[in-house]
């Protein structure tokens, strides 16, 4: 069976400073993976290498089969809400068109089928009624809901999430994973975070970066991973609910 | 009042006004929105050279203009988004590098540089009617462009990662943007100069913005703006004998100067 990602010994740097080392992943089909790691540990560019963005120097990036460069556009991707301009004149189903792009040349409007694709992701994301509203307008929790609105239009196979936690409070947050968690039945779903405390319990499998991935297939890490990631003892506290993300010591 | 549109050169001031404010209401938005204000301004004095080339050569300035203020462009973009050095600072030295061109190609032609004054600072009363048609096939092809790549444009704007992910060559869509604001400078040249160009090209849009939440009609308002605030300008530069462009910036500052006091002053809305 072909993997949604697969990295094999991934090296990049930085003007000689080494950002990722001998990286390898294996994403498959529905997994719900989450990545964290210290700011600076290296998320942002492992994305951007999934995605094509960054060319590693050595190693193999195969997305969903084949050239990420190529395949990006079927992923659905939820950048950090903060990179785009949210002062710009434009509304929540503008934005979630712009999912579509991806599908349309120069010249073209979006037609009946776009429409139809973006209401329904707007519908799946409990946001249709906000739909002319300017997307500055709305609280943190509901942008993040358009713009993962807007990553669903074109059916990926796959959702890529970066901080998606990132300015939403902890109410809004759960109702966020609780999405998440009716779209893993669809596909799979891959988020990088720094915040251990987003690894609720509907996370399927959770991997450790800094600079080197620490990664056993699992929800579970080890003490001693932490510990080589974050470079000094970590106590996590593992939430009472059915799985635990510390292994029983 | 009304006598003075018997005049040629009046009527021609007026079509021409209304030509720039076009371009300028439609790339100006782009402007305004993705705060690219600096390398705009970049653009324009840069673009001085070309009118240094035009004179240099003896051909109409306006021929060196275009090819020479693409050419910035393109070269602003690349080597901004490219350099390791600090965007604003590349920017900075590409700005003086073009108007010292500029400055050179003048001193060494032989001769009085005719209405040198008039690029600097725009003269629109002195378009003449060759200059008209020009201005009027400069904004056909920004409509056409900007009409093709309206959603491409929007995502580089709002989104650029994004936009990259969903498979746009985002630095190729840029560079088109810089050379389509490249044209836009070209075609507002007559009317307020290169030193004053910056004004026009963000006023309209950022006044229109007050009152859209919607790109389009953002663009829409900004035409209807520009072209009211030039045409003011333009019969109070007349009636008072004193210099258009300038005029007209003035205009402009005045009107956006007291609907940011009223918008002020205004008691906000709470919800």
């Amino acid at each position: 069976m072909v993997e949604v990602i697969d990295l094999k010994d991934i090296w990049v740097s930085y003007d000689r400073i080494p950002v990722l080392e001998a990286v390898n992943l294996a994403v498959e089909d529905k997994d719900f993976l989450a990545i964290i790691g210290p700011n600076g540990g290296g998320k942002s560019t492992l994305l951007k290498v999934i995605l094509g963005l960054v060319r590693p120097d050595r190693g193999s990036v195969k997305l969903l089969g084949g050239n990420p460069k190529k395949t990006r556009k079927y992923v659905g991707y939820v950048p950090q809400y903060i990179s785009s301009n949210l002062e710009f004149p434009i509304s929540v189903w503008e934005v979630v068109l712009m999912g579509r792009l991806s599908h349309k040349g120069p010249f073209s409007s979006f037609n009946e089928e776009d429409k139809k694709a973006a209401e329904e992701a707007l519908k799946t994301v409990n946001m249709l009624e906000f739909r002319d509203r300017q997307i500055g307008e709305l609280s943190g929790g509901q942008k993040q809901r358009v713009f993962i609105a807007r990553s669903l239009v074109t059916h990926p196979k796959l959702l890529i999430l970066d901080e998606p936690s990132t300015g939403v409070d902890s109410k809004t947050q759960k109702e966020f994973y609780e999405l998440l968690n009716r779209l893993k039945s669809k596909i799979a779903i891959l988020m990088v975070t720094h915040d251990m405390s987003a690894l609720s319990v509907y996370v399927d499998k959770v991997a450790c970066l800094n600079k080197k991935l620490y990664y056993h297939n699992s929800k579970e890490i080890s003490p001693d991973d932490l510990e080589a990631v974050y470079q000094c003892p970590v106590e996590l506290i593992a939430h009472g609910v059915p799985h635990r993300v510390l292994k029983i010591h | 009042m009304l006598e003075i549109l018997q005049y040629g050169f009046m009527q021609n001031a007026l079509v021409g006004a209304i030509l720039a404010s076009i371009a300028c209401g439609i790339i100006g938005v782009y402007v305004v929105v993705k705060r690219i204000v600096f390398i705009s301004g970049g653009i324009s004095h840069a673009s001085f050279g070309g009118i240094g080339i035009g004179y240099y050569l003896g051909i109409n300035p306006l021929y060196g203009l275009i090819p020479f203020s693409l050419l910035s462009a393109v070269v602003m973009g690349l080597v901004s988004k490219r350099s390791k050095v600090a965007e604003d600072t590349i920017i900075g030295i590409l700005w003086s590098l073009g108007m010292a061109i500029g400055i050179i190609l003048i001193y060494l032609t032989p001769g009085y540089a005719p209405d040198l004054m008039s690029y600097l600072f725009g003269n629109i009363l002195t378009v003449p009617r060759l200059d008209i048609y020009l201005m009027f096939a400069l904004d056909i092809v920004i409509i056409v462009l900007v009409y093709a790549f309206y959603k491409e444009f929007m995502a580089l704007c709002f989104d650029e990662e994004f936009a990259k992910v969903a498979g746009i060559d985002v630095e190729r869509l840029y560079l088109l943007l810089l050379c389509l604001i490249a044209l836009t400078i070209v075609l507002l040249i007559k009317v307020v100069g290169i030193i004053l160009i910056i004004a026009l090209l963000t006023m309209p849009a950022t006044l229109s913005r007050h009152y859209t939440n919607n790109l389009r009609k953002m663009m829409y308002l900004s035409i209807f703006f520009g072209a009211l605030f030039s045409v003011v300008g333009l019969f109070l530069s007349y009636t008072f004998d004193v210099p258009s462009g300038a005029t007209i910036i003035l205009v402009m500052s005045t009107v956006y100067m007291l609907h940011f006091l009223y918008d002020g002053l205004k008691p906000r809305r709470i919800g």
